[in-house]
């Protein structure tokens, strides 16, 4: 009771500086005013901000869609050629291939940050000595920038002097510059998922980590008193419970990973010819190498309902793994 | 079955978002794949239809 009078008396004296502070005109002026316009008053800015940077120019990006615009002539007569962008883009071979490609990337990178994350996760749960200085090292790539990433394995994979060349050499006896990592038409899809596992899978590492944390000992206990064997408990029990974890990770990265530019851009530039062509790399050449700002903001739009429909069922799963 | 269904016709959010999430993965898969040009050329109407079906039905009742 006393305590509850003393917060009282704190956040009253706070609330008599702050109005001590307000100009009179001011004072006067937010005194007729209900606690519902304030309110407003006080997130107006924001949604304003939003309004300028996400909403117009999704709106914008959606109007240019049905039109022939192109950036690089802005006093060409703009006319309006209703669907044709989306019909074009979704018949087209060129634009299905990027879309294997993404694909390819995107399972790829999925299965293998998956599983060498959850692995991960595993081992760092047993608790062993120096878990904790394990835990900080694997995490270094994931703070890292990807531009930097990018131009380091760049180097990594350079056919005469990268280390990378040099260790699969030094495990298979192949000579180091007999094969080039980003050259090659059936190596660069590998190059760059090699590179995107490396750097994204402590991020798995942690999600997992969280999800095997989160399952009470008790379970573990009672398994034990039912002499379930180690393999039964990891079926039975800690598979099942960290799966909505799982499946949270799997989302989080093909998300980004299906909207993934930087890293393809720095490694392959999408090359050789169209190999590691991703879809956003395609979008890239068709807005600001051909200038087709229309036909590019068609296929952004293509993209951005993809994305924000994996993002919603992003969404529900959070939602399933907060109701745990 | 029918359970599944009459909990479809009461409107309720559950079922409906399952539904919608179904529909979304079908689009992102039919964009993705590389068997069928027509499968590809209909994703984008698939996935549209799910996430604006997703929009709608998170305002339905739980």
């Amino acid at each position: 009771m006393s305590m509850a009078t003393t917060e009282d008396g704190t956040a009253g004296r706070i609330a008599d500086q702050a109005a001590r502070g307000t100009t009179p005109a001011i004072a006067r002026r937010i005194r007729g005013l209900s606690d519902k316009a304030i309110a407003w008053l006080f997130i107006a800015p924001t949604i304003l901000l939003l309004l300028a940077i996400n909403i117009f120019p999704l709106i914008w990006t959606i109007y240019l869609s049905f039109t022939n615009y192109q950036a690089n002539r802005p006093n060409r007569p703009i006319t309006h050629v209703g669907t044709k962008w989306y019909q074009d883009i979704l018949s087209s071979p060129d634009v299905w291939a990027a879309m294997q490609a993404t694909a390819h990337f995107v399972f790829w990178t999925i299965l293998l940050q998956t599983l060498i994350g959850f692995g991960l996760a595993y081992l760092i749960d047993r608790k062993f000595r120096g878990h904790a200085f394990w835990t900080t090292i694997i995490l270094i790539p994931m703070m890292l920038s990807p531009a930097v990433v990018g131009n380091f394995w760049k180097f990594l994979y350079q056919p005469q002097m990268g280390l990378f060349n040099y260790i699969v050499s030094f495990f298979t006896g192949i000579e180091p510059s007999s094969f080039e990592m980003l050259g090659s038409v059936s190596l660069s899809p590998w190059s760059i998922i090699i590179v995107d596992t490396w750097m994204w899978t402590p991020y798995v590492m942690l999600i997992c980590l969280a999800g095997l944390r989160s399952i009470p000992d008790y379970i573990y206990e009672a398994a034990e008193v039912d002499r379930a064997s180690p393999l039964r408990q990891f079926w039975s029990i800690t598979l099942p419970m960290a799966l909505p974890f799982i499946m949270l990770a799997v989302l989080f990265r093909g998300i980004e990973n299906f909207k993934m530019f930087d890293m393809v851009n720095l490694l392959t530039g999408g090359g050789p010819g169209s190999t590691t062509e991703v879809a956003s790399i395609t979008l890239k050449r068709e807005a600001f190498e051909k200038w087709r700002t229309g036909y590019s903001s068609a296929f952004a739009i293509i993209l951005f309902v993809a994305v924000f429909g994996l993002a919603n069922i992003y969404v529900k799963a959070l939602n399933r793994v907060k109701q745990r | 079955m029918s359970d599944l269904l009459n909990r479809l016709l009461r409107l309720r959010r559950g079922p409906w978002e399952n539904l919608a999430t179904i529909v979304i993965a079908l689009g992102v898969l039919m964009l993705l794949q590389p068997l069928s040009l027509t499968l590809y050329t209909y994703s984008f109407a698939t996935m549209l239809a799910g996430t604006l079906m997703f929009v709608i039905v998170s305002k339905f009742p739980e």
